[in-house]
């Protein structure tokens, strides 16, 4: 079995069409894209020892809230973890891992549901399931890179896109198995999470011996890495994880993404209350619902069409878009409340979704234009810990603004505002931070046999 | 001529892999957003 994932086994013959490589990384990232859709379960299991009402034993929302809190702290830390590990042993052994983990976390939480005992479900989907995340989402990015060294940004979008997307899959199947399981004994979400959990484990485990990496030396037909030199940033050498987490670049990444996820994030939580409440009388609960999943949409696409712009325009103008149209489509926000105009407040809101996605999707090849390529997993593992720190922040701030707003007597429906210029603000920070990110120092380049011996340094960067 | 078949052939099934791969994750990724886009649509009647 060791041997059957193993990085050796994967090397990918001659003639391996490269447009396999996709397919596997979206059956991963579609299924650990249901953390997003989390938040279907709550209402349930809120009542799985009353049933059709909550008993004064049954579980609080706010107690459930932990489960995804947990979720997302673990996946930051455990991308930060075993980076290196999921670079070094190859997309199939860490694939199998992610299954794995995603899978059984899914088993460990139902036994947890069905027995009442919520310690299981923290360490059921929180824990083992959040190692299941961190590892799942770095394990296709630096296979992909290698095999589309020539569209690093389209690559890696489509695979994160899939994260996106697995909120938009999984929420209506997890509906449609609660109503088949559902029982006048059950709220059927146990046997939905084993459900959930079989087949997550079957399709992530199709995607990890899905995988190949290229034979050493292979390169796209017709292309030549001097094709890549001309761009500002792009490094031909490497940055070892270690190394890149002394630049400068390294944290100023760290800060673009941590306040473009804390923008997005603290939005996408409000955004069914925020709409009812904007627009009080106008927008119905399901038109709410209908709102939310236009988000998740927009964040979805944005994730694969920000990150193919960017192949084409650079990672820094990329971001540098997300940042000028950012705050202005924030500042524009309260004027469609004010205006009651639907359309305007959906659209600004719809196109912000679409670059807190393209965040997350430019931000692999980002690393590996500043950092090199080789050990990309690995420092993206590292900086997703901003995606931590930003799924904390994000919603507290948001919650704290408005309901310091809401206690200094302004009404509910103008209490996002103030909301709104903080994280228009926040967009502005982020875009000095883009700013100041410079080409790597030549001293933090990993230096190969040769060089070390000769004691002279190549220049770490090409530039324009 | 022996080499030419088992190249076809191998040809062939790879385009079979390639699109039972891409119809394994594209068909529940379409359907996800069908049903995305018709709730959606409550929004602006």
């Amino acid at each position: 079995m060791a041997s059957l994932l193993s990085k050796e086994r994967t090397i990918a013959g001659p003639g391996f069409n490269r447009w396999l490589i996709p397919p596997c990384a979206l059956a991963t990232h579609l299924c650990i894209g249901q953390a997003y859709a989390l938040s279907v379960f709550n209402l349930p299991l809120t009542r799985e020892l009353g049933i059709t009402k909550s008993l004064p034993d049954d579980w609080k929302l706010t107690d459930l809230g932990w489960i995804f809190t947990i979720g997302i702290f673990v996946l930051g830390a455990s991308a930060a973890l075993f980076g290196k590990w999921v670079q070094s042993e190859g997309p199939r052994k860490s694939g199998f891992v992610a299954a794995v983990c995603w899978g059984v976390g899914f088993l460990i939480g139902a036994l947890g549901i069905q027995l009442h005992q919520l310690w299981l479900v923290y360490l059921g989907y929180g824990v083992i399931g959040g190692c299941g995340l961190g590892i799942g989402y770095i394990t296709p990015v630096s296979t992909l890179i290698s095999w589309f060294p020539d569209r690093r940004g389209m690559a890696t979008g489509m695979a994160i896109m899939g994260f996106g997307g697995g909120a938009l899959v999984a929420s209506p199947l997890s509906d449609i198995l609660m109503h088949h399981f559902a029982s006048p004994t059950s709220t059927g979400v146990a046997s939905t999470w084993t459900t959930l959990g079989v087949i997550y484990l079957v399709m992530m485990l199709a995607g990890a011996f899905g995988y190949r990496v290229p034979a050493p030396g292979w390169k796209p037909e017709g292309w030549t890495p001097s094709n890549e030199k001309a761009r500002t940033l792009v490094t031909t050498n490497n940055v070892t994880p270690a190394s890149a987490m002394r630049t400068p670049q390294f944290w100023l990444l760290w800060v673009v993404l941590c306040l473009n996820v804390t923008a997005g994030i603290g939005v996408l939580g409000q955004a069914s209350a925020m709409i009812q409440e904007v627009f009080k009388g106008t927008i119905t609960p399901s038109a709410a619902a209908g709102f939310v999943g236009l988000l998740s949409l927009f964040n979805m696409a944005g994730r694969f069409l920000w990150a193919s712009l960017s192949d084409k325009i650079g990672r820094k103008a990329t971001y540098a878009c997300f940042f000028t149209l950012g705050p202005a489509l924030y500042a524009l926000v309260p004027l469609g409340g004010k205006l009651g105009s639907v359309p305007l407040f959906v659209g600004c809101f719809c196109v912000i979704l679409t670059m807190y996605g393209g965040g997350f999707s430019t931000i692999p090849a980002y690393l590996a234009d500043v950092f090199g390529a080789k050990y990309v997993s690995a420092v993206h593992g590292r900086i997703l810990t901003a995606w931590s720190a930003a799924g904390v922040f994000g919603p507290l701030l948001v919650n704290y603004i408005r309901q310091f707003q809401i206690e200094a007597g302004v009404p509910k429906y103008q209490a996002y505002n103030v909301t709104m210029y903080i994280m228009a603000g926040l967009l502005v920070v982020a875009f000095f931070a883009n700013l100041a990110v410079r080409p790597v120092g030549d001293r933090f380049a990993e230096r190969t046999e040769p060089q070390a011996q000769a004691g002279n340094p190549r220049p770490a960067l090409a530039q324009r | 001529m022996a080499n030419e078949v088992h190249s076809s052939a191998s040809n062939a099934s790879n385009s079979v892999i390639l699109v039972v791969a891409w119809l394994g994750v594209g068909l529940p990724l379409a359907w996800g957003v069908a049903l995305t886009v018709t709730k959606a649509l409550a929004l602006f009647r």
